[in-house]
């Protein structure tokens, strides 16, 4: 997408890891109250027609789920989820899409220049002219979101409606939201009013609920309200999620050795060039030998 | 609704039984969420899945399906033991608690007095007051102790249903039913105010209406009626089937709820006697009787209807009139249809040779899918006039389990009229709340299709012209219609509003002040005060005027301006009666006119008029001139009803089919009064062949049968197929795996779908026996785009019906279920 060149915080391939954006912005969020939210796919249906995603082939299976995980298509999913509680039982319904993390594992895994970027506000977007298409992301995420799009050759996952937003409205999803379980805003005002919810549903008798936003990926761009906050895989979001080691060791460790290497190749072949000339390539020069037929 | 959706922000409880709020009306949900955010007001879910709404309950509890009588005459049993949970001075002065019923009324064994088993009815006569034989005035007791008061035999009435019986007939875990009961009857104060919203769930079963009156008492009780954050509150499933009905959606009523005359009914004079309700008088207060303005309702809707040829001389064309004799309901006509006979006016006739269909899919809404086919394949001709092909549109391409027969010898003949779809018309949607709000069109209608008004305009000239042509037995009814449109053809449907609306049709004289005009002639009307029974006005429906007055069309108001602060939004669309947003608000003050509760003010008595809401009072009338209840001839709530077919308090029958004998009184099982019918295809299954009870719904994400056939694959996307909801402990019983195929059966048929296992649905422990429930969502249909088509779930549902408002029992029934 890359459409607010200005506002990039930071940028997938960078080096340094040094902002390339001049503006300042206030970080913003997404808040998903998911003790309020009732399943209706409100924000499925407003996510894939904002974008223009074309519907995807689904069956049938015995759940109220759409599809069982997130799809190049279909980056806004609710997940279903019944647990036994209290004797009774807890209809879980959670809101599954890219959490914009403040440390995005995406980004860190990403190898092509530019193709994953930060923007100053906290947005995470794919930049669909750079990616390559590698997949990478896909293993740095902890959340399991970015999804390799066969037809485009290209990584896919939600924007926070970057176009939206930037232009001063809020996200599809949460402008479809007909309960009101979704409200976006600054993360500041977003985490505030996620710790009110959270403080009036343990008033209410939910002793466990919280507020999930993990420091693990340094917080994230969508905050989420959990009645049963003791209870995170029954809305399948992991404990302490975590850029993976190895993509922080690639990226910190091995890719600037790699660049030292490359560096270092150049100027070993530089320093050779000047010490010792061109090389020859013996019958090279009009050597009679003739180009390969078309 | 009494209230509005918004209004459920003031509750302090929200009880929703008999129907799904978070599921079908997502939207106005979220009133309820912001209730409970706002005021910590608790949802109580009553249902026999734990459904979208029980996840945001407070309190869930599971009921059988068609036994929520059972249920809440306990909550009214619970309520009544103690003086603490229900509002005494409310129920002294607001209902008909302290009145006084004859001694012929009694209710033995099952029956209520009056019962004729030859005819399967109730005659009433014995159901009445107790007027004193010297005034006609009837008996009231103050104090509610007399044993013939109301408020007693309300009592003595459901003593039988205690917290055992509840748990006995319900399944509802006695611990957790008492504890809805208790939340429930907190309200039953001054101080706290609950409301009770329903929808199909109550509606659709053959003792229906009771179950709705079971509610109704219950609020008054709680004296819940005409407050803010109050009523009795029915989401309706359609965005105008409000509107709709509002305009005779039903055979017996007319627009604004008149009643269709009959033909014993041979003049004006004699109808307009029979419709009009004398006053019953009284309980120290008159009663407004507001009805007896009825014959100003009529005339002004006979004007609308044929205009200058409508003449007091000839009763303004009263004789032009259908006299409707005999039932016209959905159920009756098919079967009318399915016979090839009828029984009108008590005699035999041939049955129905055409059909012409309006935005409705009778082959996938009706029960028992195989009759409607089976009755659409006796027509001549039928007119489908839809913007989809639906099932009815082909329902000669049923397949072969639907009996429909053999397509080559139906010799019905079809016509599909292309019809523009909501969003290509303008016009009005009514919704739950009353609320009629202008929509614009969006878009061009598409190809040939063309909206429903002008396909209506344009049938009616023709028939018009044929008359004027060719003469006919009774050409006056069309010829003399008014048919008054700038564009005859294709009506404007502002135009069609105002003549809703009603004008002055000559000056009428102010009757406050000879030197003023109320209204000049051709001037819209401001409201159905200015009404006038001498042809002077016309009004295509007392109920909505006020809608389209000389300030413009009101329907299209959209100010958000909200200074009661309760959410009733005065100046956003028009709310019919009067653009009242509470009905019966007069109930939500006390004797002086002071609210209950001065935080949610309905209206109040200033000490000259009536402010707050738009009041359900005479304005100036002050305190204790008149009853609360202006539209009923006694003026106030009733606890006890003495006019509908089924009894007048309500009483727990078992379903048409349902898996135990009633446990009140096993000789008397389902209700005496219900309907069914004697075709091949009418068959009831027994518990021992069908010993599950099941249950039928709707989704979120579809849209009753219409969005199977959509071009747009969205909402298929998000549910793709037709499922049946199964609990654990059946499916391991029977060896049904999730997201394998079943086929469930009943005595009409069987259909096959996807296995949803869930534990959101528990067997029930019935009159001591296990007894499992299941239940799956209607949507799907045969006729449907490639790749989305589904069986018809009414395939399996009875043709059994409540004997007040011929609805289909739909929402319980009896099946097997198996591996397919």
């Amino acid at each position: 997408m890359v459409m607010q060149s200005l506002e990039i915080r930071r940028s997938s391939a960078s080096v340094w890891g040094i902002p390339s954006g001049i503006r300042t912005l206030p970080t913003v969020s997404k808040y998903i109250d998911t003790s309020t939210c009732i399943g209706c796919k409100a924000c499925e249906v407003a996510c894939q027609e904002w974008n223009d995603l074309r519907p995807v082939q689904t069956t049938q299976t015995g759940t109220y789920q759409t599809m069982p995980t997130l799809h190049p298509e279909f980056w806004n999913l609710i997940r279903f989820n019944e647990q036994n509680y209290d004797g009774g039982i807890a209809w879980i319904m959670r809101k599954d899409q890219c959490m914009h993390c403040d440390d995005p594992g995406c980004l860190a895994a990403c190898p092509a220049p530019g193709a994953i970027v930060q923007y100053a506000n906290g947005i995470v977007d794919v930049n669909q002219d750079l990616c390559i298409g590698c997949g990478y992301c896909e293993s740095g995420c902890p959340f399991d979101v970015p999804r390799f799009h066969a037809t485009t050759g290209k990584m896919a996952k939600c924007t926070l409606c970057v176009d939206r937003t930037t232009v001063g409205l809020e996200p599809a999803c949460v402008k479809a939201c007909p309960t009101g379980c979704l409200q976006f805003g600054t993360k500041d005002d977003m985490v505030v009013l996620g710790n009110q919810r959270v403080a009036q549903l343990q008033s209410a008798g939910y002793k466990n609920a919280a507020l999930y936003n993990p420091a693990g990926v340094g917080g994230t761009g969508v905050v989420t309200v959990l009645a049963h906050g003791n209870h995170l895989d029954w809305y399948s979001l992991p404990a302490d999620p975590h850029v993976p080691i190895l993509t922080r060791l690639w990226k910190h460790v091995v890719r600037p050795l790699g660049m030292v290497a490359i560096a270092g190749a150049v100027i070993g072949a530089f320093g050779h060039f000047t010490k010792f000339g061109r090389k020859e390539v013996p019958g090279s020069g009009d050597s009679g030998v003739q180009p390969p037929p078309a | 609704m009494t209230n509005g959706w918004v209004d459920i922000k003031n509750a302090d409880v929200i009880l929703a039984m008999g129907g799904n709020p978070a599921e079908n009306h997502p939207v106005g949900f979220r009133w309820f969420l912001e209730a409970k955010k706002t005021r910590g007001a608790k949802l109580v879910a009553v249902d026999p899945r734990f459904t979208r709404t029980a996840s945001q309950a407070d309190l869930y509890a599971p009921i059988r399906p068609g036994t929520d009588i059972a249920f809440l005459n306990g909550i009214i049993r619970y309520a009544l033991a103690d003086k603490s949970r229900y509002h005494e001075d409310y129920v002294r002065l607001h209902t008909n608690g302290p009145y006084l019923i004859g001694d012929a009324y009694k209710f033995e064994d099952g029956l209520f007095s009056g019962f004729d088993a030859a005819k399967g009815e109730y005659q009433k006569e014995s159901w009445g007051y107790n007027p004193d034989a010297k005034t006609k005035a009837y008996g009231v007791d103050p104090t509610m102790e007399h044993p013939r008061s109301v408020l007693q035999l309300l009592k003595q009435h459901v003593d039988r249903y205690t917290p055992e019986m509840v748990e006995r007939i319900c399944g509802t875990p006695k611990e957790t039913f008492l504890k809805v009961a208790q939340i429930v009857t907190s309200t039953g104060n001054a101080a706290r105010v609950g409301t009770i919203t329903y929808a199909l769930g109550w509606t659709q079963h053959s003792t229906g209406v009771q179950m709705i009156r079971a509610a109704a008492i219950l609020q008054l009780l709680l004296g819940n009626v005409g407050r803010p954050g109050g009523g009795v509150n029915a989401f309706r499933g359609h965005s105008n089937i409000q509107g709709a009905t509002d305009m005779a959606g039903n055979f017996e009523i007319l627009p604004g709820y008149l009643k269709t005359p009959t033909s014993a009914m041979t003049d004006l004079h004699g109808y307009l006697d029979q419709s009009t309700p004398s006053t019953l008088n009284k309980q120290g207060w008159a009663s407004m009787n507001y009805f007896v303005n009825y014959p100003k309702f009529m005339v002004s809707l006979l004007k609308s209807l044929y205009g200058k040829d409508a003449t007091k001389d000839n009763d303004f064309g009263y004789a032009w009139m259908p006299k409707v004799d005999g039932n016209y309901s959905w159920m009756y006509m098919f079967d009318d249809m399915y016979r090839g006979s009828s029984m009108r006016a008590g005699g035999k006739e041939p049955g129905p040779e055409g059909f012409i269909t309006f935005g409705m899919n009778p082959v996938g809404l009706g029960p028992n899918s195989k009759k409607m086919i089976g009755a659409l394949s006796k027509l001549k001709w039928m007119v489908v006039v839809e913007n989809l092909e639906t099932e009815t549109a082909q329902f000669w391409k049923a397949p072969r389990e639907y009996e429909g027969g053999d397509a080559s010898k139906i010799q019905t003949e079809v016509f599909l009229l292309p019809a523009s779809s909501f969003a290509e018309k303008d016009g009005t949607f009514t919704n739950s709340a009353r609320w009629l709000q202008w929509k614009w069109k969006a878009l061009d209608a598409p190809g040939d299709a063309k909206a429903d008004q002008e396909i209506l305009a344009r049938i009616f000239l023709a028939v018009r012209d044929l008359y004027k042509k060719e003469g006919g037995a009774l050409p006056d009814p069309i010829l003399k219609a008014s048919w008054a449109y700038t564009n005859p053809a294709n009506p404007d449907l502002g135009d069609v509003l105002k003549e809703i609306n009603g004008r002055a049709l000559t000056d009428i004289p102010d009757p406050k002040d000879a030197t003023k005009m109320l209204r000049t002639a051709g001037q819209q009307l401001d409201g159905f005060g200015q009404l006038q029974d001498d042809g002077s006005t016309m009004c295509g429906n007392w109920l909505h005027s006020g809608c389209f007055t000389e300030a413009g069309n009101n329907a299209q108001r959209r100010v958000t301006a909200d200074p009661t602060g309760l959410g009733m939004y005065h100046n956003w669309g028009f709310s019919w009666p009067a653009n009242r947003r509470i009905m019966y608000n007069r109930a939500s003050a006390d004797a002086d006119g002071k609210p209950w509760d001065p935080k949610r003010i309905g209206i109040q008595w200033n000490g000259e008029k009536w402010v707050g809401d738009v009041p359900d009072m005479k304005p100036d009338a002050p305190p204790g001139t008149f009853g609360a209840f202006i539209m009923l001839p006694e003026g106030v709530g009733r606890l006890y009803s003495p006019v509908l077919n089924d009894g007048p308090f309500p009483e727990h029958y078992e379903a048409i089919e349902a898996p135990v004998k009633n446990a009140l009184h096993p000789n008397v099982t389902s209700s005496p009064v219900s309907k069914r019918f004697s075709t091949e295809h009418d068959k009831y299954g027994t518990v021992d062949k069908f010993p599950i009870v099941c249950t039928t719904y709707r989704l979120t994400e579809h849209f009753h049968y219409w969005t199977q056939h959509h071009l747009n694959g969205r909402l298929n996307e998000i549910q793709p197929g037709f499922f049946v909801e199964i609990p654990e402990g059946l499916a391991k019983e029977r060896g049904i795996a999730n997201g394998s195929q079943v086929k469930v059966s009943s005595a009409r048929g069987a259909i096959q779908g996807v296995a949803m296992v869930t534990n959101r649905l528990t067997p029930l422990k019935i009159d001591g026996k296990q007894t499992w429930q299941i239940g799956f969502p209607i949507h799907w249909g045969f006729g449907a785009a490639e790749g989305h088509r589904g069986p018809l779930a009414n395939m399996l549902t009875p043709s059994a019906m409540d004997p007040n408002t011929w609805t289909p029992e739909y929402k319980a029934f009896l099946v097997q279920v198996e591996k397919a």
